[in-house]
């Protein structure tokens, strides 16, 4: 433990074990059944959302409840563009980008007026302008039918390049590719350069601003730093990762509604980077695997169990799910508010008593 | 005109509610700083009770009214039970850490207390029972119910009894030296724990008689109820200038008032086709039909429309002395 960055040879066999395990995973869940493979997709989903959100939250400091908005956003964009709805069938490699910038415009929005804040205020502005999103989405069928409204958006196109669509099985090579399979690779890949772009940021002059302004923020502005165009290129990049997401939901989906961008789950991607140490990109990533697969696995042990005992569900797994993020929420901040994976600055930054 | 004071009146009766539930927020605001997420929820629980109590009730033959207070006389210990339980057990602990940490507990608790609530009453919209004879009275074209009359004079009646208690009382002259400076307080031989706990308490209550009005008024309850509901009444304290106890309640009225004419209005507004200009060019006007870009459905949006604009505008609210960007 003591040096192993030191030691090459250790250091790259590591990499190369967690590689392979990552390259071989999906086909050892597929041994157990397809949906372990989607839940893993949508774990990874998750993960990358945790990661946009962390840019708003663990770096520059500025609590966003309203985060599912830009996931909606990006979602709806690749929907409308590449669906029956419109009867427009863009390829993805143009819509994720219309979408990231969408998303990053719809962040700035939301940036521009509430930069004044402090913390507890734009907690609930971000709040309100999420709910705003979702009435519209919701709404937004009439006169001109633009969301098809709560009934939501059907038959959205997968991912192609050419003849290769995402989501048919294809035999390769004797292995059999399955749609989730094929996204699941798409999304690793896509995965490890959120987390390069991240970790390159944060170690970054604008990483560190973000930091200065999420300690201090007259003290950052008294460096020189423009803190308002910070905060806004913070709220416009976490947005736009959500947007990317977003657009790759709807494809693995191939079905949306306003039904999965309620507050709910800006909730639960904040309690992933609350859980898993603001800041901290392994933290947040731990958060986000946790919180994504704990329900799942709650909802095959805990059915079953209390089908066993009581002979019937008294308690659905959901309900469960929610009381424990919850109660975790609590725990985590009386016992551990840095996190479980804390990043060194918020830590201590979080030990100190504040005046 | 008609509608104009129909709307009034609506605003006013929903107003009055959304204030009683702001002064929850405003006073644990401005006593702790504080945005107590959980303040909703609170309400939620307080109609619950209530429909429960009051559907228990109703086959003995009671006299409605004695139902109703039944079951807001149980609702309010109960509510005021998980207010202070609240502020012992999440945000006392964290009374001096940074100010995310509670915030982040406070919507943690939300969630603990709505879906505590999903497993007692389950997911259904509750449909309270209507035992209260609804006379109406037309008063200058408009009507008004006798729900609506006694909402407001309950209302109205909270309020002032809650001006005489801070203003009046040894406990309100404390809670309003805590809200100054706790530490003066404290050497000035306050009891700063005590103090805090009864604020939330006192909101609690106030929080569980709204409940129980809203409930009546609308004749429904979910456990969701509290979200939306107390996002509006926060709206209604930041409109108001938060931690400012007059301002909740004049936030709260208008606030009502906003929405009620903002829904009767919108539609009409937004009607391309009243526009002669634009109707032309509609094939949807033709023969006398509209073309509504935004209709009454987009109801909720006003209080977070108000909200950004009161934040953006005069983040210190109508009233308030305290600015929204102090460090």
């Amino acid at each position: 433990m003591t040096n192993w960055r030191a030691r090459p040879a250790v250091r790259w066999t590591g990499v190369f074990l967690v590689a392979f395990s990552l390259a071989v995973l999906p086909f050892a869940l597929a041994q157990v059944g397809t949906t372990w493979v989607r839940i893993t997709d949508y774990a990874i989903l998750y993960i990358l959302l945790a990661l946009g959100l962390n840019i708003v939250v663990g770096f520059a400091g500025l609590l966003d409840l309203g985060y599912i908005a830009f996931y909606a956003v990006g979602a709806y964009t690749y929907a409308l563009l590449a669906s029956p709805h419109f009867n427009l069938h863009l390829p993805f490699w143009i819509i994720l980008p219309i979408g990231a910038a969408i998303a990053a415009l719809f962040g700035v929005l939301l940036g521009a007026p509430t930069l004044k804040l402090r913390g507890d205020y734009l907690a609930i502005v971000t709040l309100g302008f999420g709910e705003i999103v979702r009435l519209f989405l919701n709404n937004l069928s009439q006169p001109i039918n633009i969301t098809s409204g709560p009934q939501g958006i059907a038959r959205i196109d997968p991912f192609h390049i050419g003849d290769f669509s995402f989501s048919s099985y294809q035999t390769i090579g004797g292995l059999t590719f399955s749609g989730p399979i094929k996204y699941y690779y798409l999304l690793l890949l896509v995965m490890l350069g959120v987390i390069v772009i991240n970790l390159r940021l944060q170690d970054s002059r604008i990483g560190r601003a973000w930091e200065a302004i999420r300690e201090d923020e007259i003290a950052a502005r008294a460096m020189g730093i423009n803190t308002r165009n910070l905060k806004l290129l913070a709220f416009a990049m976490g947005a736009s990762f959500g947007g990317i997401a977003g657009g790759m939901f709807s494809a693995i989906q191939a079905f949306i509604s306003p039904e999965s961008f309620i507050l709910v789950e800006s909730v639960m991607v904040v309690s992933m980077v609350v859980l898993g140490g603001m800041g901290n990109i392994w933290g947040v990533i731990l958060g986000a695997l946790l919180l994504s697969f704990i329900p799942e696995v709650l909802r095959w042990t805990v059915e079953p169990i209390q089908q066993a005992l009581f002979g019937r569900m008294l308690i659905e797994p959901e309900v469960i799910r929610m009381l424990l993020f919850g109660l975790a929420m609590v725990l985590i901040m009386l016992f551990r508010p840095a996190g479980l994976l804390p990043s060194s600055v918020r830590k201590r930054e979080l030990t100190q008593e504040t005046l | 005109m008609d509608t104009f004071l129909q709307q009034i009146i609506n605003g006013l009766t929903a107003g009055s509610v959304y204030a009683v539930v702001a002064l929850g927020y405003t006073m644990v605001y401005g006593i702790i700083q504080l945005i107590n997420f959980a303040h909703g929820e609170v309400v939620m629980i307080g109609a619950m009770v209530a429909f429960t109590v009051i559907n228990a009730l109703v086959p003995y033959g009671l006299p409605p009214l004695a139902i109703v207070l039944i079951g807001a006389g149980c609702a309010v210990p109960i509510c005021m039970l998980v207010g202070y339980g609240m502020e012992k057990l999440a945000y006392r602990p964290l009374r001096h850490a940074p100010r995310l940490a509670p915030l982040i507990t406070a919507i943690g608790v939300s969630i603990i207390l709505q879906h505590v609530a999903l497993l007692i009453w389950s997911r259904n919209v509750l449909a309270f029972p209507q035992i209260i004879p609804s006379r109406t009275y037309m008063v200058g074209g408009a009507a008004i119910t006798t729900i609506q009359i006694a909402i407001l004079a309950i209302c109205f009646g909270l309020m002032a009894a809650l001006a005489i208690l801070i203003y009046r009382t040894p406990l309100g002259t404390a809670m309003r030296a805590t809200a100054q400076n706790q530490q003066v307080a404290g050497l000035m031989g306050i009891d700063i724990n005590r103090v805090i706990a009864a604020t939330f308490v006192i909101g609690a209550g106030l929080g569980a008689v709204a409940g129980v009005l809203y409930g009546t008024y609308y004749g429904l309850a979910q456990y969701t109820m509290g979200s939306i509901l107390g996002l509006k009444a926060f709206s209604a304290a930041v409109l108001g200038g938060i931690g400012n106890i007059p301002g909740a309640m004049l936030g709260g009225v208008l606030l009502g008032i906003v929405e009620a004419l903002g829904a009767g209005y919108i539609g009409d507004f937004t009607d391309l086709c009243q526009y002669g200009w634009l109707a032309g060019s509609i094939s949807a006007c033709d023969g006398g039909g509209h073309f509504v870009l935004f209709g009454s459905n987009y109801q909720d949006v006003f209080a977070f429309l108000v909200l950004i604009l009161v934040l953006v505008f005069r983040p210190s609210g109508l009233l308030g002395e305290r600015v929204g960007d102090r460090a």
